[in-house]
């Protein structure tokens, strides 16, 4: 027979507490082990909403659940091809970083950075009429997330730009990112000057058809067992990829030498992606999309599936609520600055890339990567105790993805909404920084926080939920 | 002959790890060959040297197991040797104290974190569900000491406990005893085979003095809150608590103490405390069954103890007590019962009621003799101070004991005040030294009171042992040398304080 209430009188008390501290004093007054849960009230009015959500009865099981896929979920390179093929995207179309947004409410590198886009695919031969058309209404915007896709900073895809396509065969899904232009004056930081397109226009035509025969020739590279490894070397998978993109270039590169190309093109596209320590990004971040994407659609789960920004709004949506976004004013990242810009020249947050986050490395896995508290800020006690907070507001650990300086504990994953509102602590994301004026390109790196009102709305929808 | 190959996608460790993990496991008894890699093309061929058949689709990201035993036995050790080694490859954080750095910011982490079987929530009640269903999902009792939660959540967390097989103590519990250990408000008594299982925290306290005072010690005493036994709640934490004690070696017998409960439900606990073959006893306060005092000498009396005398100092200044029948009393005035604890206003208007008639109260069972906003009564009147209306935003008066103070010096100089009836509950989690601050309030209404030309009897019902941190004897030493007449039985003084009105009727 098994002792009843888990061995309550037989075992000697380890008593947690919450609120009154004379009462754990009097317990420590016994010599009872007391360790207590520093309670402090959450938001005003949040409380009826936190009670309901975690009376629900489904919302333990649903967890574990959204976890178990989450951690599941696979994430193979298959396919590097255009964006109108894999995404079906049309002629006119856009699509962009974070939740939806119109034009006139788009921030200076979104607009930058769909000016690019239009004069890419030809629909205007001036920036001038580029933005005149789009503030026109002429094109159809679209959020990549609305597609199964990402993109990083303003994320913009435009049907001629080619995107890697990845593949997670457990739950049958599949995500596509663009291909990483890397760093300087780029279209995903807004810049569109005529180098920006240069430079798109030579990635479709070469860059894009030599890692296509490269990926088709080698074989599906496994991005998950790449993300386990450089958590082990250094990254943290958000803004320090280097190890990744080694270990990416290192599987790519023989069937990159070996294509179907002329041998200087070769040489450029190897010497391109060697060059660009954010190569593994644009591959990290499907991986990590893929993910929270096996994860969405449990009811009464309260786990975060996206946080997107558009450089306007930050956006939430979570398992439970299925495709609803829950939005508020994007923040703008503390961090170090590239050359002369400073905080005045910063953009607010912006990206897909805080899938990364979603997912349980970037900010999350900053403990495996002391060495980034050098580009975004903060210093080295930070970086881990970055880490060890995120486990206070997730609802389980990584098998697979590690930190090694904690014992190879788990990295925090599955950011649970109840636990983000009752303790205040909101995700830590370590973003680049964009100019505010479109065409500034990027102007530093740091951390940045979401707005705590995506986290209350989404608590409310999700008691709403469990109430009906 | 047993040979399990396993291929774990994508979980990747380190060759060092793997090799410590294979020679763990090589080791286990009745393992004959033991091999844990990444299924690297070495590896893979080393594998298929030793004899075993490597899947065609292994590749260097996944995590080969392979186990060649003599038996199923052998190959079922072997597999729990492989988990226990792969999960000592990250569970060395732990070892290392480095969580230590980050304190826990929620009740579930600092029960997980702790292996703490017992969470204690005392959160404002607004958030005390919140905190109770994370402790139930981490897996741990709670004792729940806030009140204002709702009798439909009440419902509801106990039924997730009882899923759970965890206890909710509460809510609204202020005392429990789990393993010698006192939470809340309790008092440090003697270790011993009594269980209890109390839908009242001061009755509990009482019942424990008590016991204490008779010799006898208490295993545990399991709270369940004050509406356990009421008909929604329908006695469900009493069950768990009834059923745990039933099979806890430490535990001879039981006494139940509850404020008044549905006679269906008590019904049922009666039944239910047969079918687990229980020696329990029942200290149930209502009209017209035994106060707590009573009950505990009928449960001592059944278990061959003998009753003593209950600690008791009466003030030869008090008027004698008059007998019971007397026709009419030559004291004036009413009594006047100020209360920290719930139950012992509850016993003294149950006791005092049946000698003075009735007693007005706020402990809001009777609407006909309920007191108004301002707490104030022409007759006789007894006030709980713990009540929830006037503990929001402040302490209990056990620990902030302001309100009654100013109470008692009010009554002093009332005319219409002809005793004033006190409770003091010591203990764990009161105030540290309540005596002299009392006392003190004791000798100053009694001087109010003579400077006006009347004689204030005052009567207290001291709850509390030897052994508390405030020590009985000297709080009792304390408050009679102000002048107070001092019981350790709550009854005995609800019926001494009647007593010196004379029993009017």
């Amino acid at each position: 027979m098994t002792t009843p209430l888990r061995g309550l009188l037989t075992t000697d008390p380890v008593v947690a507490t919450s609120g009154v501290a004379l009462f754990a004093d009097a317990l420590r007054d016994q010599a009872v082990p007391v360790l207590d849960a520093g309670w402090h009230p959450p938001p005003p009015g949040t409380e009826g909403d936190l009670a309901i959500v975690m009376a629900d009865p489904r919302r333990v099981s649903a967890n574990a659940a959204a976890l178990a896929r989450m951690t599941a979920a696979e994430a193979l390179l298959v396919d590097v091809l255009p964006a109108s093929q894999a995404l079906g995207l049309e002629r006119g179309t856009f699509l962009h970083a974070g939740p939806p947004i119109e034009w006139e409410r788009a921030s200076g590198p979104l607009r930058g950075a769909l000016v690019g886009a239009v004069l890419l695919e030809g629909l205007a031969d001036t920036p001038e009429e580029a933005e005149r058309r789009l503030a026109a209404g002429a094109f159809d915007l679209e959020p990549c997330h609305h597609r199964g896709a990402v993109g990083p900073m303003a994320g913009v895809v435009s049907p001629s730009m080619w995107v890697y396509a990845v593949r997670d065969d457990v739950h049958g899904n599949t995500s596509w990112c663009s291909l990483n232009e890397g760093l300087g004056k780029v279209l995903r930081y807004g810049a569109y000057g005529p180098e920006v397109i240069d430079r798109l226009r030579w990635m479709g035509a070469v860059l894009g058809p030599i890692l296509r025969q490269a990926v088709r020739s080698t074989g599906p590279v496994d991005i998950r067992a790449i993300i386990a490894q450089m958590l082990q070397m250094g990254d943290e998978g958000h803004n320090r990829n280097r190890a990744g993109s080694l270990m990416l270039l290192r599987e790519l590169l023989p069937g990159m030498i070996t294509a179907d190309a002329p041998a200087s093109d070769v040489a450029e596209a190897v010497r391109f992606s060697g060059a660009n320590e954010h190569f593994f990004l644009n591959l990290g971040m499907p991986a990590c999309k893929l993910a929270t994407r096996a994860a969405e659609g449990i009811p009464g789960s309260t786990v975060v599936t996206t946080m997107a920004r558009n450089g306007t709004d930050f956006g939430i949506r979570v398992s439970g609520t299925g495709e609803q976004w829950f939005t508020g004013p994007a923040n703008t990242p503390q961090g170090l600055f590239l050359g002369d810009y400073g905080p005045e020249d910063a953009n607010p947050d912006i990206g897909d890339s805080a899938i990364t986050e979603t997912a349980g490395i970037g900010g999350f896995a900053m403990a495996a990567a002391p060495a980034i508290v050098r580009f975004v800020g903060g210093d080295v006690p930070f970086a881990l105790a970055a880490t060890r907070r995120m486990y206070e507001v997730t609802v389980g650990e990584h098998p697979l993805y590690q930190v090694p300086v904690l014992g190879f504990r788990g990295t925090p994953v599955g950011i649970d909404v109840a636990l983000v509102v009752r303790t205040g602590d909101l995700p830590q994301i370590n973003t680049g920084m964009a100019g505010r004026v479109a065409g500034t390109g990027q102007v530093g790196a740091g951390l940045v926080t979401p707005p705590a009102e995506c986290f209350t709305a989404a608590l409310t929808a999700l008691a709403r939920a469990a109430g009906s | 002959m047993s040979v399990h190959v396993e291929l774990r996608r994508g979980a990747y460790h380190d060759s060092v790890s793997l090799l410590q993990v294979s020679r763990a496991v090589a080791g286990a008894p009745g393992v004959e060959a033991a091999q844990v890699a990444m299924a690297t093309e070495l590896n893979v061929d080393v594998l298929r040297g030793m004899g075993f058949a490597v899947p065609e689709e292994a590749g260097p990201n996944d995590l080969l197991v392979a186990l060649r035993a003599a038996d199923d036995d052998g190959l079922a050790a072997g597999l729990a040797a492989v988990e226990d080694a792969l999960a000592a490859l990250s569970a060395t954080a732990s070892s290392t104290g480095a969580d230590d750095e980050v304190p826990p910011a929620t009740l579930g982490s600092a029960v997980r974190r702790s292996g703490a079987g017992l969470a204690l929530v005392s959160v404002p009640g607004a958030h005390a569900v919140t905190e109770t269903y994370d402790a139930i999902a981490a897996g741990a009792s709670v004792m729940l000491f806030s009140d204002n939660v709702s009798v439909a959540d009440e419902v509801a967390l106990k039924d997730a406990a009882a899923a759970a097989d965890v206890l909710v103590m509460g809510p609204d519990c202020g005392t429990a005893l789990v393993g010698g250990v006192a939470l809340g408000f309790a008092d440090v008594v003697r270790p011993g085979p009594v269980g209890i299982v109390a839908a009242s925290g001061t009755g509990a306290q009482q019942a424990m003095c008590l016991l204490d005072a008779a010799g006898v010690g208490v295993s545990h005493c399991l709270g369940v809150g004050g509406r356990d036994l009421s008909a929604a709640v329908g006695g469900r934490s009493t069950r768990q608590a009834l059923r745990a004690l039933a099979v806890d070696d430490a535990t001879d017998w039981v006494l139940v103490v509850s404020k008044p409960p549905d006679p269906d439900v008590l019904a049922a606990m009666e039944r239910e405390v047969e079918a687990l073959g229980l020696r329990a006893h029942w200290a149930i306060l209502g009209a017209g069954r035994p106060d707590l005092t009573a009950a505990v000498e009928q449960a001592l009396a059944a278990e061959g103890v003998a009753v003593p005398d209950w600690p008791a100092v009466l003030v030869a200044t008090d008027a004698p007590p008059r007998p019971a029948d007397a026709p009419t009393t030559t004291t004036t005035g009413s009594l006047r019962g100020l209360f920290c604890g719930g139950t012992l206003a509850e016993e003294a208007v149950l006791v005092a009621g049946a000698v003075l008639g009735p007693v007005s109260s706020n402990l809001g069972h009777d609407p006909e003799h309920a007191l108004g906003r301002g707490l104030r009564a022409a007759g006789h009147a007894v006030i709980d101070f713990g009540a929830d209306e006037l503990t929001r935003g402040r302490a209990h008066p056990m620990i902030d004991p302001t309100l009654r103070m100013e109470r008692i010096a009010a009554e002093a100089a009332d005319p219409t005040c002809g005793v004033l009836l006190l409770d003091l509950v010591l203990g764990h989690g009161a105030h540290p030294d309540p005596g002299p601050e009392l006392a003190e309030a004791v000798r100053a209404a009694r001087a109010t009171a003579r400077a006006a030309g009347r004689e204030l009897p005052v009567v207290v019902s001291l709850c509390g042992t030897d052994a508390d941190p405030q020590d009985r004897r000297r709080t009792e030493a304390t408050l009679a040398e102000a002048g107070a007449s001092v019981f350790l039985s709550n009854a005995a003084a609800a019926r001494h304080a009647a007593g010196i009105l004379g029993g009017a009727r």
